[in-house]
């Protein structure tokens, strides 16, 4: 297929996925923001949703302070900043409707329907009056997209892009979540903590945490126990059987880079390779022990890293 | 004031027999049904996306906008016979048109007899030096046509088909012809229940076919790429949707690249060789080192490529020559010159200002003439005599007795009406026909083509970009007037 077209599916899921995970950590932050709690944790709150994006100097040209009527603005509706919701659904339509050959119709006009009726939605009052509604349409909206893709689309590359493009981004969306969220809620130190010794934590935070990734459901069901950071980390970065993992999302990047593979993209695959390696025989006290900050740090670049190598060998080739 | 023609009714109100069906189930509609249906194809519409965007301009978020062209629920029917002697016309008359464009481009028989007028052809800005000598399989220039059909009253009240304008670079519309048959069957099934409605929806496989035929003889299994300028044209949704109908890669300029003589594209498993173009870019714009240097939207080498025979492209370069309004007048003579026959669908009668006894006549009758500039398009400079001042008389007058061979003057044609759901209720609006005519192998089409209304009333401009709206275009088969019912139910399993 045209690399160009290859660009644009790419790009259509991540900003799709992108949109949705946006969505989750806004709706995961106002719900705990209606919890008691100090006006210092609060803001600390939303002051993480900007860090995770990397928006905090953005967000201050244009705002004084972190007020969370800010913030979600900023986050939702701000047609200027490239992350927000609305700039994510209006690149995933733009770059559907570049290719819109390539899809099938039900694709694109699942794509094309969401742009429409977020921006009517944008223009009532339906966002301030309930937030989560519009958080939680976003998810199914990004559901309905997958969804779609899956259910009718050839199973060629053109499917393999856009699933490449949907977990990469997600790799990268949940790791900048628990880093942000770790380091707020619990510094560095949790890998020191044993059985015996581990703080207070504050139940309603990490249950907020797994929430966000659609994950409080099957904590319980996997370790059958009290919700303890450690074991937070683990379910995110290494249960292969976790959708919304790290190690979930490197074996369907490497999976699908595999049906996709060309004559350079060895050294790509390779990477991704062994990063899934390293999630799949990693060990979460090990990880915890050298500091999960450092270690999705790494993570991230690594990312990053494939990323650009997909880009050079498939997307846009000298 | 002429009496109009209409599709419906006769003079005497009488309902055409061919329309007698339509019509009686059309009386029993409520208008907020009506109503209904057309805010349903607009919101279906919008969801598909079959939108255009309008350069330069903004919404209130600051995006360019995207416009649909209204769509009207009310089709166009014609009959059978009517069609049936107009596909022959138009075969004859594309048959010639090509004739004419492998001629003008080789030994040039036609200026030589003194048929139409050297300079007309060659001085022509149209005209292609380029492609002098050049041998294309088939002899194919105009791959896909458009001929503009209008039908005008005569005074005895009878109506008769005209040839507007031929199109033969890079004619636009039929995704609308397919998606307004989609709409009206979604819309009102009942319709196709009651009638024998040709079918269009197989006009992809036919485009497919004819830019398979058109390919270079040495090659097998041709691999065929549509050429769009992007998404961001006006007609990107109808290049994106063929693409995608024929199953076909929607390439972009940036897209290709030549080299050792072949066109490539860039894919994810390396460059690919493309042998069949079907490019829905401007001459101009199709090679930067060949025409236009500033253009993006083409690829660098392509003439020389195309020149050696080892790319086809539909259409071909210059057929813009045989499409110009100065080339116009002297169609039906190519149908007898290159043919023998005589032409089965008529020209409207045209004034050729380069000629003294036709000068004198358009001067004389300026105020009841349409005069267009020779190589105009789209409505500019054009004068149109019915509606224009005094002032604006005079200054044309100026201009066509500075330069006569730059002008050509036409009737103001009563075209045709027919009814149509506007505002106010069912009301009669003027209609034009575009059929989409396919040469490869053979000349083929599908039954029918576009129907553009001007939605305005009294007006007679049906450019989307003046109000005007489209609708679904009917061939019955059969007897005219003869509604078949589906007597045939078939038993479920």
């Amino acid at each position: 297929m045209l690399s160009r077209t290859a660009d644009h599916l790419f790009w259509m899921s991540r900003y799709m996925e992108r949109a949705e995970n946006t969505a989750r950590m806004l709706d995961v932050n106002y719900l705990t923001s209606l919890l008691p709690q100090s006006a210092d944790r609060a803001e600390q709150g939303w002051a993480g949703v900007l860090g995770i994006s990397e928006l905090t100097w953005s967000f201050h040209q244009k705002h004084a302070a972190v007020t969370p009527a800010d913030v979600m603005d900023f986050m939702v509706r701000d047609a200027g900043n490239p992350s927000s919701i609305v700039s994510c659904l209006r690149a995933a339509r733009e770059n559907a409707r570049a290719v819109r050959g390539t899809l099938t119709t039900e694709l694109f006009e699942t794509t094309n329907q969401t742009w429409l009726e977020f921006n009517r939605m944008l223009k009532g009052d339906a966002f301030e009056r309930d937030p989560s509604a519009l958080f939680e349409w976003v998810k199914f909206r990004s559901h309905l997209s997958r969804g779609v893709s899956v259910g009718t689309m050839l199973q060629d590359e053109s499917l393999h892009f856009i699933r490449i493009g949907t977990f990469l981004e997600r790799a990268d969306n949940t790791a900048r979540l628990l880093d942000v969220k770790f380091h707020a809620l619990a510094g560095d130190e949790v890998g020191t903590w044993t059985d015996d010794n581990a703080p207070e934590v504050d139940f309603y935070h990490w249950s907020a945490i797994l929430r966000s990734v659609s994950g409080f459901e099957i904590y319980r069901k996997v370790y059958r126990n009290v919700i303890r950071p450690d074991k937070v980390a683990e379910l995110l970065v290494l249960r292969p059987d976790m959708p919304r993992s790290l190690a979930a999302c490197m074996n369907e990047v490497v999976h699908n880079l595999d049906l996709v593979a060309n004559v350079q993209s060895g050294e790509t695959r390779r990477r991704a390779g062994r990063l899934r390696s390293d999630l799949q025989f990693g060990r979460i006290d090990e990880i915890l022990a050298t500091g999960l900050h450092a270690y999705l740090t790494q993570f991230l670049d690594r990312v990053n890293d494939i990323g650009a190598g997909i880009s050079r060998d498939f997307l846009v080739p000298a | 004031m002429k009496p109009f023609f209409d599709e419906m009714q006769a003079a005497n109100g009488a309902v055409r027999p061919h329309y007698s069906a339509f019509d009686r189930w059309l009386q029993q509609q409520p208008r907020e049904l009506m109503a209904a249906r057309r805010d349903e194809a607009e919101m279906i519409f919008r969801r598909v996306g079959i939108t255009f965007a309008v350069y330069g301009a903004k919404d209130e978020d600051g995006a360019g906008t995207e416009r649909l062209i209204p769509f009207d629920v009310i089709p166009r029917i014609i009959p059978s016979d009517e069609w049936t002697r107009m596909q022959q016309g138009l075969v004859q008359r594309v048959t010639a048109l090509n004739r004419f464009l492998h001629d003008v481009y080789h030994g040039q028989e036609i200026l030589k007899a003194g048929i139409v007028p050297a300079g007309q052809v060659l001085q022509n800005a149209q005209f292609r030096p380029e492609m002098m000598g050049v041998d294309l399989p088939g002899s194919i220039y105009s791959h896909i046509a458009g001929i503009d059909i209008v039908r005008a009253a005569q005074p005895d009240g009878s109506g008769t088909y005209y040839v507007l304008e031929d199109n033969l670079r890079v004619p636009s519309g039929v995704s609308y012809m397919l998606e307004n048959r989609k709409m009206m069957m979604r819309l009102f099934p009942e319709l196709f229940a009651q009638h024998r409605i040709a079918p269009v929806a197989h006009y992809p496989d036919l485009l497919l076919e004819t830019l398979r035929a058109s390919a270079p003889p040495s090659v097998n299994e041709p691999t065929v790429v549509v050429l769009t300028p992007g998404m961001y044209n006006s007609a990107y949704f109808e290049h994106a949707f063929l693409a995608q109908q024929m199953g076909v890669e929607l390439v972009e300029g940036q897209d290709l690249f030549v080299k050792d003589g072949f066109v490539y594209m860039r894919t994810t498993q390396g460059p690919r060789r493309v042998d069949v173009v079907y490019r829905r870019v401007d001459d101009d714009f199709l090679d930067p080192t060949a025409f236009r240097p500033d253009s993006t939207l083409g690829c660098a080498g392509l003439l020389d490529v195309y020149r050696k025979g080892n790319i086809s492209l539909c259409n071909a370069i210059g057929t813009g020559v045989a499409d110009d309004k100065s080339i116009y007048p002297y169609v039906p003579k190519m149908v007898e010159f290159y043919l023998g026959e005589k032409p089965i669908l008529e020209n409207v009668p045209t004034y050729l200002c380069r000629e003294k006894d036709d000068l004198t006549y358009v001067l004389d009758h300026l105020g009841e003439l349409v005069v267009k500039e020779v190589h105009g398009a789209g409505g500019y400079g054009m004068l149109v005599g019915p509606a224009s001042t005094k002032a604006e008389i005079e200054d044309f007058r100026a201009a066509v007795l500075a330069r006569p061979d730059n002008y050509i003057a036409q009737p103001t044609l009563a075209l045709s009406t027919t009814p149509t759901f506007v505002e106010s209720g069912v009301a009669p609006r003027h209609i034009d026909l575009r059929p989409f005519v396919l040469t490869g192998k053979s000349v083929q089409m599908v039954p029918g083509g576009l129907t553009r209304v001007a939605l305005k009333e009294g007006s007679l401009v049906v450019n989307s970009s003046q109000g005007g709206g489209t609708k679904d275009t009917w061939v019955l088969e059969g007897d005219p007037g003869q509604a078949q019912s589906q007597t045939q139910s078939q038993s479920q399993v």
